[in-house]
C-alpha cells in the first residue's frame, strides 16, 4: 500500500500502460520535458523517449487530428489536451473523425485514442480553466467519457481506457489531483464502464462523479449527523451508463439527487433523470432532482465557490427530496 | 501597383496567383502534345507507360460521366465531378508505390482507380448505401473524407506512424514509404490544413502536399482564398513547394515521384500545387453557371489532359486509331458493369446502425437495438396496419 495523489495515480498508470504496449504513446501540449502542467506526465519522455512522448506544436486540433493517422498506423495515442476550455479547437476532429471513423469504416478501422481533459473549476483560475463540457462528448455517438475522482481510479481507470479500442474521453477533477488515496496494486479493479455505490444510504440517493463526489461523501457525513442516511454513487462512467446500480439504489431510497458542476440544462443529471423516471416511477417518492452549475458561463473566479454545487447546496437538495 | 498604396502589388513580388495570364507550370508535355524539357523534372518512362496513362485517363473520365449520367438519373443523390482534373489524380496516383498510402478528399476518383479499387465501390457513399465501401487499411486509401481538410492532419499522422515503424529513409525501395494528401485550393484556408503543414515540417514527416487547385471551391475563385500563389506558402512553413501543370500527366507524375521519394528517404513534406481546372460543377447540385464564364471553359477546355496525351501518342506513332477505338469500347464495358453494378448496390439495414458504433458496443445501444427491432417487427406481426401504408 502506497499512499499516492491522483496526479501521481494517474502517471503510474500511464507509465504501466507504456510499458506493457510499445504502441501507446502519449501527445499533447508541455507533456514531455515539463511533464505537464499538472505534471500528470512527469518522467515520462525521459524514461520513453520523444519518439513515444511528444511534445506537440500549439494546436489542439492538430493534437487530434495526428492522433487519428497514427491510429490508423496501429498506434494508441494518450492525447493531453491541457485544459478543459481549449478542447473545441479539437472538437471537429473528435466528433467528426475521431468518433465516426469505426461506423464509417464498417468497423475496419479502430481508434483506439484517449483524450484526457482535466476539468472542473475550484481552482482559482482564469477564464476557460474551469469548465466541465463532458455532455458534449457523451451525447456524441461513437466516443465513451469516463471521469476518475481519486487516485486508485485515476491508477486503474487510464490504463483500462488505454486498453480499450473504442476512443474515450476521459476527464480528470483538476481540484483533486492533489488528493490521496492508498494504492494497493494487487487489489483487482473494478471494471471501466461500471458505477459504484462509495457509501451506503438508505434514505436518498446522491449520484455524482469527478470533483463532486468528494463534495457528496462530504455531505453524506454531514446528513448523518442530522439523522439522514445518504447514499453516494460514483458514476465513473458518463457513456455508457450504468443504470443498473443507480436503479438498485433508487428502488431502495425512492430519492435521487445527481451532482455536477457542470450547467444542469441538458447534462448528464437531465438523462439520468429521465432513465430512473422511466425504469423507477412506482419507486419514486420525489421527482429528481439536479444539482449542478447555473446556466451561465463559468463566472470570475473570486465567486466560484458559490458558483459551484457545495456541501451546502447537496444537502439542501436531499432536504428538499425527503421534504417533498 | 498596389491595391493598398502601401507597397508593391503582391503579384509583382510573386507572380500571378490565377488566370488573367499564364502562370509559370512545371510542364513536361504542352497542350498540343509537345514534349518539353525541365531544368530539374524528365519523365523517364517509356511510351508504353504513356499509352496506360491514356488508357488511365479515358477509363477514370467514363466513370466520371457514368455516374453523372446515374445522379441525373436519381440513382445518386449527388456526385462529385473530377472532369478535368484526371491527369492530376492519375500522374500523381500512378507514382505511389504499393506500400505508399494516400488520404483523398472527396472526389479522388481517378486515385482510387490507381490503388485497384473498383469503381463500383466508390458509388456506395453518393447513393447512401455506404460511406465507402473499400477496406482503406488494406487498400492504403482512406475513405473519402468530406470535412475540407481535416484528412491532412490524418495524413501526417500516417507519415509520423511510418517514421516509428522505422520504414523511411532505409534505402529499400520496397520498404520505405511515404504518404499522400490530396486537398483543393479552397481547403488551404482551413485551420487543419495549416495546422498539418506545422506538424509535418517540424517532424520531418514523409508526407507530399498535393494540392489540387482547380480555381474554384464551389463559388469562390482562388482569390477569396489567397493573395499569393498557393505552392509559395509552402515556404513560410519550412519546406519546399512546387508548381506544376496539373493537365499534364507526365509532368504531375515526374514532380509527384520525385517529391514521394523525397519522403520516403526521410527529407520530410513537399507541396505540390497541381494547377489545374473543375470543368464541371462542384457537385450535382451546383450551378456554375451563376458564378463564372464560358470564356473560362474555352480557355480550359484547350488544355484538356486527355487530348494533349493523345496528339503526343499519335504523332509519335505510338498509338493508332485501332489503339483508342479499343480503349473506348473497354471504358463502354465498364460503364455498363458500374452502372448495372449500381443498381444492384443492396441497401443497408436498419438494424446494421447499432452494430459498428464501437468496437465492444455498449448496453445501451444494444437495448435500443433490440427496442427498434421489436418495433419494425410489429408491423411483420400485423399486416395491414402501418406495413400497408408503407408499402
Amino acid at each position: 500500500m502506497t499512499a499516492i495523489t491522483l496526479a501521481k495515480g494517474v502517471n503510474l498508470g500511464l507509465r504501466a500502460a507504456m510499458d506493457a504496449d510499445p504502441k501507446v504513446l502519449i501527445m499533447g501540449e508541455d507533456v514531455g520535458k515539463l511533464g505537464g502542467v499538472f505534471r500528470v506526465t512527469d518522467g515520462l519522455q525521459k524514461d520513453f523517449g520523444e519518439d513515444r512522448v511528444i511534445d506537440t506544436p500549439l494546436a489542439e486540433s492538430g493534437i487530434l487530428g495526428t492522433a487519428v493517422g497514427l491510429a490508423m498506423r496501429g498506434y494508441r495515442p494518450v492525447c493531453e489536451i491541457q485544459f478543459d476550455g481549449f478542447v473545441y479547437p479539437a472538437y471537429d476532429q473528435i466528433v467528426s473523425q475521431v468518433a465516426k471513423f469505426h461506423f464509417r469504416s464498417r468497423g475496419l478501422v479502430k481508434m483506439p485514442i484517449v483524450i484526457r481533459i482535466p476539468f472542473g473549476g475550484g481552482i482559482g483560475a482564469v477564464e476557460h480553466h474551469s469548465e466541465s463540457p463532458e455532455a458534449y462528448f457523451a451525447h456524441t455517438a461513437g466516443l465513451k467519457v469516463v471521469a476518475c475522482s481519486n487516485p486508485i481510479d485515476g491508477y486503474w481507470m487510464i490504463q483500462q481506457a488505454i486498453a480499450s479500442d473504442d476512443p474515450i474521453v476521459f476527464f480528470e477533477p483538476k481540484r483533486r489531483y492533489w488528493e490521496k488515496g492508498d494504492l494497493d496494486e494487487s487489489a483487482p479493479p473494478d471494471d471501466l464502464f461500471s458505477s459504484r455505490v462509495v457509501q451506503e444510504g438508505t434514505d436518498a440517493t446522491v449520484l455524482a462523479y469527478g470533483p463532486m463526489v468528494k463534495t457528496a461523501l462530504e455531505a453524506a457525513i454531514a446528513a448523518a449527523d442530522e439523522g439522514t442516511s445518504v447514499e453516494v454513487i460514483d458514476l465513473r462512467t458518463l457513456s455508457p451508463l450504468d443504470m443498473t446500480p443507480i436503479h438498485a439504489s433508487v428502488r431502495k431510497t425512492g430519492r435521487a439527487v445527481v451532482v455536477h458542476e457542470a450547467p444542469v440544462t441538458l447534462g448528464l443529471g437531465s438523462e439520468i433523470a429521465a432513465r430512473i423516471s422511466e425504469e423507477c416511477f412506482y419507486s419514486l417518492e420525489a421527482p429528481v432532482l439536479r444539482v449542478g452549475g447555473f446556466d451561465t458561463p463559468y463566472p470570475p473566479s473570486r465567486i466560484e465557490e458559490e458558483y459551484l454545487p457545495d456541501l451546502d447546496r447537496v444537502l439542501d437538495a436531499v432536504d428538499r427530496s425527503l421534504a417533498y | 501597383m498596389s491595391d493598398s498604396g502601401l507597397g508593391p502589388d503582391l503579384s509583382d513580388v510573386f507572380g500571378l496567383s490565377s488566370a488573367g495570364g499564364e502562370p509559370e507550370l512545371i510542364q513536361l508535355l504542352t497542350p498540343e502534345g509537345e514534349r518539353v524539357d525541365h531544368p530539374e523534372f524528365s519523365f523517364d518512362l517509356d511510351d508504353e507507360a504513356i499509352k496506360g496513362f491514356y488508357r488511365d485517363l479515358v477509363l477514370t473520365r467514363r466513370i466520371d460521366t457514368e455516374a453523372t449520367a446515374l445522379q441525373r438519373q436519381g440513382e445518386l443523390g449527388i456526385w462529385a465531378s473530377l472532369l478535368g482534373q484526371e491527369a492530376a489524380q492519375i500522374g500523381s496516383g500512378r507514382a505511389l508505390r504499393d506500400q505508399d498510402f494516400a488520404f483523398p478528399t472527396y472526389r479522388e476518383h481517378a486515385v482510387a482507380w490507381c490503388r485497384g479499387i473498383d469503381p463500383l465501390h466508390l458509388l456506395g457513399l453518393f447513393r447512401g448505401v455506404d460511406m465507402g465501401g473499400w477496406d482503406p487499411l488494406a487498400d492504403k486509401f482512406n475513405l473519402y473524407t468530406i470535412v475540407i481538410g481535416a484528412q491532412t492532419l490524418h495524413a501526417t499522422g500516417y507519415a509520423m506512424g511510418l517514421q516509428r515503424d522505422g520504414v523511411i529513409g532505409t534505402g529499400d525501395p520496397d520498404r520505405d514509404a511515404a504518404v499522400i494528401a490530396y486537398f483543393g485550393d479552397g481547403a488551404t484556408s482551413q485551420g487543419d490544413v495549416n495546422e498539418a503543414f506545422i506538424w509535418a515540417s517540424v517532424f520531418t514527416a514523409p508526407v507530399v502536399f498535393f494540392c489540387q487547385n482547380n480555381q474554384w471551391a464551389i463559388s469562390e475563385p482562388i482569390e477569396r482564398q489567397s493573395k499569393i500563389p498557393l505552392y509559395q506558402r509552402a515556404l513560410g512553413f519550412g519546406f519546399p513547394g512546387l508548381r506544376v501543370d496539373g493537365n499534364d500527366v507526365l509532368a504531375v507524375y515526374a514532380v509527384t515521384q520525385a517529391a514521394l521519394q523525397r519522403a520516403r528517404e526521410g527529407s520530410g513534406p513537399t507541396f505540390v500545387e497541381a494547377y489545374t481546372y473543375r470543368m464541371g460543377a462542384h457537385t450535382t447540385s451546383d450551378d456554375p453557371t451563376r458564378y463564372r464564364v464560358s470564356e473560362e471553359l474555352e480557355h480550359w477546355k484547350a488544355r484538356d489532359p486527355i487530348e494533349r496525351v493523345k496528339a503526343y501518342l499519335t504523332r509519335n506513332g505510338a498509338a493508332d486509331e485501332d489503339y483508342y477505338a479499343a480503349i473506348e469500347e473497354e471504358a463502354e464495358e465498364l460503364a455498363v458493369r458500374l452502372r448495372k453494378g449500381c443498381l444492384e448496390l443492396p441497401d443497408p439495414s436498419p438494424l446494421g446502425i447499432f452494430d459498428q458504433v464501437y468496437e465492444e458496443t455498449t448496453p445501451e445501444l444494444q437495448i435500443q437495438r433490440e427496442q427498434f427491432a421489436a418495433y419494425l417487427s410489429s408491423f411483420e406481426a400485423a399486416p395491414g396496419t402501418h406495413q400497408g401504408a408503407l408499402s
